[in-house]
């Protein structure tokens, strides 16, 4: 498959594709702006999204030849030149990227038209390819302030997104400007960070920098940088307690928007610290590995049960799902707090996954929202007879967020725990089981209300049966099928995500 | 129209000069201090001046919305257009060397930097003029009495 399209690709292609992956959604978001009709605008979306998708295949052909790709803009060849850069940790995270995008242009075409006004449609097609582009920039650059760059590229379109909810629910006003006051902070203690690094290395390159620091050392100023980096990251990936901003933007911004913020924002910030903690400093310092365990570790146990208590008592199913998605970010801190490849493994692995499945249930709420008001848990009542192939993922991908045997959930919490075994850590062990006992929890509220509840009624009628677009229908039900593919045919994920691990790790 | 005669006089004299002075920095920006921010900038100025001296009808009647719009896209095509050029012709994106054939005086950098910067004036302008736009033209939710 992969080679097939490599081979029907022209040779000049295959040579740009890395570059071509973040400009092609960028300029077209140029032209998505200034079209006609939200239909037009649309189909624009689309083919950025397509042609994204093309790329990244392409990138997986040449990356099984080679252990990485470096592609320099303009002809500046590091240290001097911006780079973008692709192996095989950030290959997955463009793949994840690129399928998410895709099948949330696809889906969003019906809830956009619900949601936004008519004039406005263009616009907020073009803010979601900037944000796409963005996130895909932060990806694939190689280069610490090209990623600042990319990161406020992303973040000043995902205001604009998460406004653009205030024609149904006027806090996404609130919700956005906080987001942006925490985004803009989060941003700058990253550059502050990038500023030390730069100043005690000389370089922006991170591979270089990576080289520079294993030579020189650390000093005060390395490790400065290192915090600030790690909070002004984890602002952005909402890890615990820095999240506050996150609950009610997912809450308030247009369906399309969460499910695709929720599964690829936070991630690709994940991804940054990643490709900080391991590539540029490395976990076997000293003060990296005390970070690991008495900050990620720590902190990410805390958080996974916090989190999921406060999950427990939300009323409104997208904040509900908006703290499940915090203290998911507390599994992955765990596995990244173990500092070793079996725990970065298994963070990576359970990224993937974790999009995989609130994409599904975001995009399920969002269709829902579709054809009923959806603000309370109780709004949910008796869905699985009014809209059962809705209710049908939604229940897929909410069993899958618990951990049940069967789905991907499942899988990453098993090398999560396994990896934590390895290390000894009995506590944190029974920290991840007590907060999937919280999360079937806080999922059987919402289960329980879609199936055992009377569907609603009106005027006295019980609403007849419903279905969401076929267009929404698809990706929702591709997303949901993903949860029980991957369990049954685990290598993909599981072997890139072992790939990205030893590459990361080897880089030492 | 009949008060402010002074304002009016003058800041028709200045209009001309700030797009004047706005196309100075541009084009010096190739060379030293300046180029399209800054420009972009001080273009934006002369029209936010002719706003508030002749009021946003007028305004709008000589820059209207729809150009705004159109000139914020334009610049990023401009731009990311040079970056695909270079493609086509061979070099990696935004190499700015492929697009003159003398290497020996740089041509080709210096026609990549000129086309790149009036991508980021046309942007910049137009951003700056819709940033002034949606807040000078904003309407109130409720007249001022009814506080």
């Amino acid at each position: 498959m992969i080679d097939f399209i490599t081979a029907l690709t022209p040779a000049a292609l295959i040579h740009h594709a890395p570059a071509l992956v973040v400009t092609v959604p960028l300029i077209l978001s140029a032209f998505t702006a200034i079209m006609p009709s939200s239909r037009a605008a649309w189909g624009l979306c689309l083919s950025a999204a397509l042609f994204v998708g093309w790329m990244v295949i392409l990138l997986f052909g040449q990356l099984a030849t080679q252990d990485v790709i470096v592609y320099a803009m303009g002809g500046w060849d590091a240290p001097m030149g911006i780079t973008y850069r692709v192996d095989a940790l950030n290959l997955q995270i463009l793949a994840l990227v690129a399928s998410i995008g895709l099948l949330c242009v696809i889906y969003g075409y019906a809830t956009v038209k619900d949601e936004i006004a008519k004039d406005k449609r263009p616009l907020f097609y073009s803010a979601f390819l900037i944000c796409f582009a963005g996130l895909l920039g932060v990806t694939i650059t190689g280069d610490a302030f090209n990623v600042f760059v990319f990161v406020e590229i992303s973040s000043l379109a995902t205001y604009a997104l998460i406004a653009m909810g205030a024609e149904r629910d006027r806090r996404a006003l609130t919700a956005s400007y906080n987001y942006l006051v925490l985004g803009t902070i989060g941003a700058t203690f990253f550059v502050i960070g990038v500023g030390f690094l730069y100043m005690a290395t000389g370089t922006l390159n991170m591979a270089d920098m990576a080289g520079i620091l294993a030579e020189t050392g650390h000093t005060r100023v390395t490790q400065a940088a290192f915090a600030f980096i790690v909070v002004g990251l984890g602002l952005k990936a909402a890890m615990f307690p820095l999240h506050v901003w996150l609950p009610n933007a997912y809450a308030t911004s247009p369906s399309f928007v969460t499910a695709f913020l929720a599964s690829t924002a936070t991630k690709v910030a994940f991804y940054a610290l990643i490709r900080f903690l391991y590539a540029v400093y490395t976990p076997d310092t000293g003060f990296v590995m005390l970070s690991f365990t008495w900050v990620f570790a720590v902190v990410g146990v805390v958080g996974m049960i916090l989190a999921s208590v406060q999950a427990l008592f939300q009323s409104d199913p997208r904040r509900l799902l908006a703290y499940s998605s915090v203290a998911q970010v507390g599994y992955m801190m765990l596995g990244l707090g173990l500092g070793n490849a079996l725990g970065l493994a298994a963070a990576l692995m359970h990224l993937v996954n974790h999009a995989i499945m609130k994409g599904a249930l975001f995009m399920a709420l969002g269709a829902f929202g579709l054809k009923f008001g959806i603000s309370k848990i109780s709004d949910l009542n008796g869905l699985g007879r009014t809209m059962p192939a809705s209710a049908a993922a939604f229940t897929v991908a909410g069993i899958s967020l618990i951990g049940i045997p069967l789905t991907i959930g499942f899988t990453s919490k098993w090398y999560l725990i396994i990896a934590v075994l390895e290390r000894g850590w009995w506590w944190a062990v029974a920290a991840v089981i007590m907060s999937s006992l919280l999360a079937l929890a806080y999922i059987t509220r919402m289960l329980a209300a879609i199936w055992m509840e009377n569907p609603p009624e009106h005027h006295g009628e019980t609403v007849p049966k419903t279905r969401a677009p076929a267009m929404v229908l698809v990706p929702m039900g591709l997303l949901a099928f993903a949860n029980v593919y991957f369990f049954f045919n685990a290598d993909f994920i599981v072997g890139m995500a072992q790939r990205a691990a030893s590459a990361v790790m080897g880089g030492q | 129209m009949k008060k402010h005669l002074i304002l009016r006089v003058v800041s028709k004299l200045l209009i001309p000069l700030i797009i004047l002075y706005g196309l100075y920095v541009q084009f010096h920006g190739d060379f030293g201090a300046g180029g399209g921010f800054q420009a972009g900038v001080i273009i934006a100025v002369s029209v936010i001046l002719y706003a508030l001296i002749f009021g946003m009808d007028a305004a709008q009647e000589a820059v209207p919305p729809w150009l705004i719009k159109i000139g914020t896209a334009s610049g990023v095509i401009v731009f990311a257009g040079v970056g695909f050029i270079t493609m086509l012709m061979g070099g990696n994106f935004l190499d700015y060397d492929v697009l003159h054939p003398d290497l020996a005086h740089r041509a080709g950098q210096h026609m990549g930097i000129l086309w790149v910067e009036i991508g980021v004036l046309l942007t910049v302008t137009s951003v700056m003029i819709a940033v002034f736009y949606a807040f000078a033209g904003r309407v109130p939710d409720m007249s001022d009495e009814e506080w």
